[in-house]
């Protein structure tokens, strides 16, 4: 258990210094969360006069959505990074050591909760300049930072899982493209969810993305009901478990094929 | 006890391709072993299945006296596996790599620094050391793979085409290397090559293998002394050479010849005595002869009389 522990915190540290050599990648971490932050922020402003919305900041509405949207987008590219470590044969030379089998799925996992805490910092540092608050204080900043940590994780897992199954970047953008728009829209990112159609919000229950969602608008807002952002964090951290357990299976799948 | 024992091993892939077909052969502590072959002779799956990355569908292997099936933790923590791609972390410096590796093996503290100096100065790299791998040269890399495998004094050592992609200066390079790794302790090293020079120089046995098997183990002063005689071999000028085949095969002292283009190959049993009686033979039937080279049998000629099939002609057929 300990060596896995520390071999998972030698991928994530192997893992964060291969992206803070590249570049590019810092920008669009570093800008993408902004991007969404302002331009729906601006589009959708009038949005809050509408019945449903307990606020008359869109800006303070829309924060724990894009928060949360960012760290879905990120959990679900994270399997390229997979598929670039098997075409460089990174995993197989790492196979014949004692390296531990889920450190190498957990490393990239890690490493997805750390980037959607740090775009979550920033998107959160952006809306406090824009006005918007967290009513919860501190402890607020800490359930909308695990509810990004947890959703980034649970969907990277699942894209690990896809990489190892695939093992092509051609189905990996596929499934990505498939499933980001409608898992985000099935969800009050951008809306109350009085406001959604009844089908929508039924569905939305469900959908893991708007589990962050509630979690860390629950603390937002004025009146925080402890008990939904319990229940909706235990819901992620649920499901988190059950896709790190497919990433593995997967990767069981993928050994037995060499 | 044998360092690495192989018997029987088979590995059949999805749509029927039978990758290994009984491969056995055995490789004593401190030596360095080739495998040699034609691509797709099963070189590399044999050497996956040693370094438990590949699960066989029979026979048996032992590594350091560890069974590859059963105790495939044992094996790991023995084994250095240079893999013919080589896995390197393109955007870490050599060193980085190197601690990487080391810390998955346990390794850390003190010990692990002294360790990547030593190995970085072993394989040439203490210069490099700092740069990122991606700005290194194939040798480079080359040599840094092989020092990740080394980096928890394995027992044994498999290098996979260690010399393949690099131009031929970095081949010799590299030979010089490997021959340098080879006298250090009691390193056992199974290499594998479709370089027949390689196999000469580096190996001190070596096993041929051709479509899934050994063909034939041993030395490679054995295995060519194996073959009774010498080769001459005869470029013909310009000028009638399509009967130049049968013209030499009727003289008593020629047991073989083939003739590619204008080169003529012939086996003869001492070739300081055979030439007179070929090259009058050629000239008699108004064979033009530019020139004569008599030599040992070369691991060519080997493969070819063991298989029957031409090593050059396959290695190309199986690329």
């Amino acid at each position: 258990m300990t060596e896995a522990v520390a071999h998972s915190w030698f991928m994530l540290g192997r893992n964060v210094r291969n992206l803070l050599r590249q570049p590019i990648w810092i920008v669009t971490i570093l800008t993408t969360p902004l991007v969404w932050l302002l331009l729906y922020s601006q589009l959708f402003r009038r949005v809050v006069e509408l019945p449903g919305f307990d606020t008359a900041s869109y800006v303070q509405f829309l924060t724990p959505g894009v928060v949360v949207m960012t760290a879905f987008f990120t959990g679900t590219w994270n399997g390229m990074s997979m598929i670039n470590d098997l075409d460089r044969g990174v995993v197989e030379r790492f196979l014949a050591t004692p390296a531990r089998r889920s450190a190498l799925i957990l490393g990239h996992v890690a490493q997805c909760a750390v980037i959607a805490i740090v775009e979550a910092v920033i998107v959160l540092g952006i809306a406090y300049a824009l006005g918007a608050r967290i009513d919860a204080g501190l402890v607020g900043w800490v359930v909308v930072l695990g509810a990004a940590a947890l959703v980034a994780a649970s969907f990277a897992g699942i894209s690990q899982g896809l990489a190892l199954l695939t093992r092509r970047e051609e189905s990996m953008i596929a499934v990505a493209n498939a499933t980001a728009l409608p898992l985000m829209f099935l969800s009050s990112i951008l809306i109350a969810p009085e406001l959604m159609p009844g089908w929508m919000r039924d569905v939305a229950t469900f959908n893991p993305v708007n589990w962050g969602v509630v979690a860390a608008r629950e603390v937002v807002g004025p009146a925080t009901s402890w008990g939904t952002v319990g229940i909706h964090l235990a819901l992620l951290l649920a499901f988190t478990a059950a896709t790190a357990a497919f990433g593995t299976f997967a990767f069981r799948a993928y050994r037995r094929t060499l | 006890m044998d360092a690495i024992a192989v018997a029987g091993l088979e590995k059949r892939y999805p749509k029927g391709v039978r990758a290994l077909d009984g491969v056995t052969f055995s490789v004593r502590g401190g030596e360095v072993f080739g495998l040699l072959g034609p691509n797709g002779a099963g070189k590399s799956t044999t050497v996956r299945v040693l370094a438990t990355l590949t699960r066989p569908d029979g026979g048996r292997a032992h590594v350091a006296g560890h069974d590859v099936l059963r105790e495939p933790a044992a094996v790991r923590r023995s084994i250095g596996y240079v893999p013919q791609q080589s896995g390197l972390d393109r955007e870490a410096t050599g060193r980085e790599n190197l601690a990487l590796q080391g810390r998955m093996h346990g390794l850390g503290g003190p010990g692990l620094g002294r360790r990547v100096e030593e190995l970085l100065d072993l394989l040439g790299l203490a210069d490099a050391a700092d740069r990122i791998v991606r700005t290194y040269s194939g040798g480079m890399k080359r040599r840094l793979d092989i020092a990740l495998g080394l980096v928890h004094r394995p027992a044994v050592l498999f290098l996979d085409e260690p010399t393949t992609g690099l131009d031929p200066e970095a081949r010799v390079l590299m030979w010089g290397e490997l021959e340098r790794l080879a006298v250090e302790g009691d390193l056992t090293i199974l290499l594998t090559t479709h370089y027949l020079e390689e196999a000469d120089r580096l190996a001190d046995r070596l096993a041929i293998v051709s479509r899934g098997k050994v063909v034939v183990e041993g030395t490679p002063e054995e295995l060519k002394q194996g073959l009774r005689g010498d080769s001459v071999t005869v470029e013909l000028g310009d000028g009638r050479a399509a009967d130049a085949e049968a013209v030499v095969r009727s003289l008593a002292v020629v047991h073989g010849a083939t003739l590619d283009g204008r080169v003529l190959r012939t086996r003869v049993e001492d070739g300081g005595t055979a030439v007179p009686g070929i090259l009058s033979a050629l000239e008699g039937r108004g064979i033009p002869v530019a020139s004569v080279t008599v030599s040992r049998p070369s691991l060519d000629d080997v493969y070819l009389h063991y298989t029957g099939r031409d090593f050059r002609r396959e290695d190309e057929e199986g690329a």
